[in-house]
């Protein structure tokens, strides 16, 4: 019995699939210290910065996102607890970081307070969505 | 799925709140123009109108006049001046090239070119020649090639005044010339990094010992940072012999066509205002200049009407702000303005040409035509009337985009088309002479 919940536990997420959900945490960080930085200094280049952070958090989670959509579905239907909550954070997350980056496509202070708002709760999903998703790895050990 | 509903459903209700937008146009003409609070959706409206040829259509002009067009396939042609002898000048170009800073400037830059012609600029100055004055301008040349973006004309004396998108140049110039006689010397570069808001208008005094160079910000909003607006959105005064300037304007946010009023010799410009607070915010205006005025950008709109995306702000500024003379609609973007005549008849004799390229960010779009604002006693004195229209068919595509209007002394109103690449040329129609009384 026991050997055959290790097996699949074992499995975890696919490197390029951790690469992909790790990869988003500093930008989607990055995007946020940037937003504090502008929001501190009005120096408009911060708010360039996040733009861009945004984007490439974004590209990536949309990736990670798709990746553990397939997970999910390919899944057996027994292990879907851990999985289905990884999942839900993470779309929370794109979700909230499409919304971030939208706003941040507003011209100035016009994307303030909500854009560092966002790029707060965005980073926190993230945080717990990379906790997770990366949690899978390790082995052997379940409820 | 109960984790991520509300997510969902505020995403939902955000985007539908920016969808929303559709409005009506208060009256936004005149001195009291109804200004609504700021408003912006999730995503900012834009209305690109899809360009088509002119096919059977053509501009519309009041009944007793008469439109043609006299020069076609130009080289994007913003600005017209009108020499002594009759001859035209048309100034072709385009301008900016600006780096796109942002992932919403490569949106943005993309969507805006539909709505735009093709063509490349000619960056040169063509010159349109009726010899018998029968309206057919049968003559077409060249007159100067490889200037820079030329945007505002002005002769003063023996001088032709260019205004390219960095520079203020001069060529010589003797009635019934054809040709420049050389390349153009500069006469003082003008503020040109990043170039956001391109063009650059001139007129000259009366007395023709300054010129006026009206220069746009650099920016929406101050999103490109404050350092970047120095020297931008204000009107130049710049001295004819020496090329030294000084800032007659400021706080002017893009200041795209400047004209002399006759008689007083008063400064007026048409002004287009900032973008993405609403439909029906900020209104482009039209208003007399004065010596030394603050006009409200980027800390106020309409006087002390705050703009809460600037910072850092500066309430002394914003209690300066004078209020503009003449709300001309929001988004018209007005690129062109000249002072009437008693040529033009008797309803059109006294006031301003404005012309209005028409919006790209508003819902139903607005300009698009050519108005006249009546003058009395040397003020705007009532509601504008449609002087040519039928640039955006009923069908909502645009066939042409009017840019610089111009009044020639015969009496007609040269307009120039950017999209359609055309000169058109509105006079009234002649009131058949009155048969001499017999004897």
């Amino acid at each position: 019995m026991a050997d055959e919940r290790r097996t699949v536990v074992q499995a975890g997420i696919h490197p390029l699939h951790a690469f992909l959900l790790a990869g988003c945490v500093p930008l989607f960080l990055g995007a946020l210290l940037s937003d504090w930085a502008y929001s501190a200094t009005y120096e408009i280049q911060w708010t360039n910065f996040a733009s861009w952070l945004l984007v490439g958090a974004m590209v990536l989670a949309g990736f990670a996102l798709l990746w553990a959509l397939i997970d999910l579905l390919r899944a057996d239907r027994s292990w879907r607890g851990t999985p289905l909550i990884y999942f839900l954070v993470l779309l929370a997350a794109f979700i909230v970081g499409f919304i971030d980056a939208l706003v941040h496509a507003k011209d100035a202070w016009a994307k303030m307070p909500e854009a560092l708002i966002l790029s707060v709760i965005v980073a926190v999903l993230v945080l717990v969505a990379c906790w997770l998703g990366l949690s899978t790895w390790r082995s052997g050990e379940v409820r | 799925m109960r984790g991520f509903a509300p997510v969902a459903l505020l995403a939902a209700s955000v985007l539908l709140s920016a969808c929303g937008n559709n409005s009506s146009s208060p009256d936004q003409y005149g001195p009291n123009p109804t200004l609504p609070g700021p408003q912006r959706g999730l995503l900012p409206t834009m209305k690109i109108a899809s360009p088509a040829g002119w096919g059977n259509e053509r501009p519309v002009v009041p009944a007793g006049y008469t439109i043609s067009a006299i020069a076609t396939d130009l080289k994007i042609p913003r600005q017209a001046l009108v020499l002594p002898n009759g001859d035209i000048l048309v100034a072709e170009g385009r301008g900016g090239g600006e780096s796109k800073l942002t992932p919403k400037d490569f949106v943005a830059s993309k969507l805006k070119a539909k709505g735009t012609s093709p063509v490349k600029g000619g960056n040169r100055l063509t010159l349109l020649r009726d010899s018998n004055g029968d309206g057919v301008y049968e003559m077409r040349t060249v007159f100067a090639e490889n200037l820079n973006a030329p945007y505002g004309l002005a002769l003063v004396g023996n001088h032709l005044f260019v205004a390219n998108q960095d520079a203020l140049v001069r060529f010589d110039y003797s009635v019934g010339q054809t040709r420049a006689s050389g390349p153009p010397l500069v006469v003082t570069p003008l503020p040109s990094a990043i170039n956001h808001h391109w063009t650059k208008s001139l007129t000259a005094s009366p007395d023709g010992r300054f010129l006026y160079v009206g220069i746009g910000s650099n920016s929406n909003i101050t999103e490109r940072g404050m350092t970047v607006e120095v020297d931008r959105a204000m009107i130049w005064q710049v001295d004819v012999q020496t090329g030294a300037h000084r800032q007659y304007a400021t706080g002017i946010r893009n200041p795209t066509a400047l004209a002399i009023q006759p008689g007083t010799g008063q400064l007026w410009a048409v002004v287009n205002e900032r973008d993405e607070i609403g439909p029906n915010l900020v209104p482009d205006y039209l208003t007399s200049i004065r010596e030394g005025g603050f006009y409200g950008w980027p800390y106020s709109y309409w006087g002390q009407h705050v703009d809460n995306r600037v910072r850092p702000q500066n309430e002394a500024k914003v209690a300066s702000a004078i209020v503009p003379d003449y709300g001309l609609g929001s988004h018209v973007a007005a690129l062109g303005v000249a002072f009437s005549a008693p040529v033009m008849g008797a309803r059109f004799a006294d006031g301003v040409f404005v012309g209005e390229h028409g919006s790209w960010n508003r819902t139903p779009p607005s300009g698009y035509r050519v108005i006249f604002v009546p003058f009395t006693n040397g003020r705007p004195s009532g509601p504008p009337i449609d002087f040519v229209t039928n640039f955006m068919g009923k069908d909502g595509k645009t066939r042409g985009r009017p840019v610089g209007v111009t009044v020639d002394p015969k009496g007609a109103l040269i307009v120039a088309d950017d999209l359609s690449n055309t000169i058109w040329r509105v006079t009234p129609v002649k009131a058949p002479t009155p048969a001499p009384a017999a004897r």
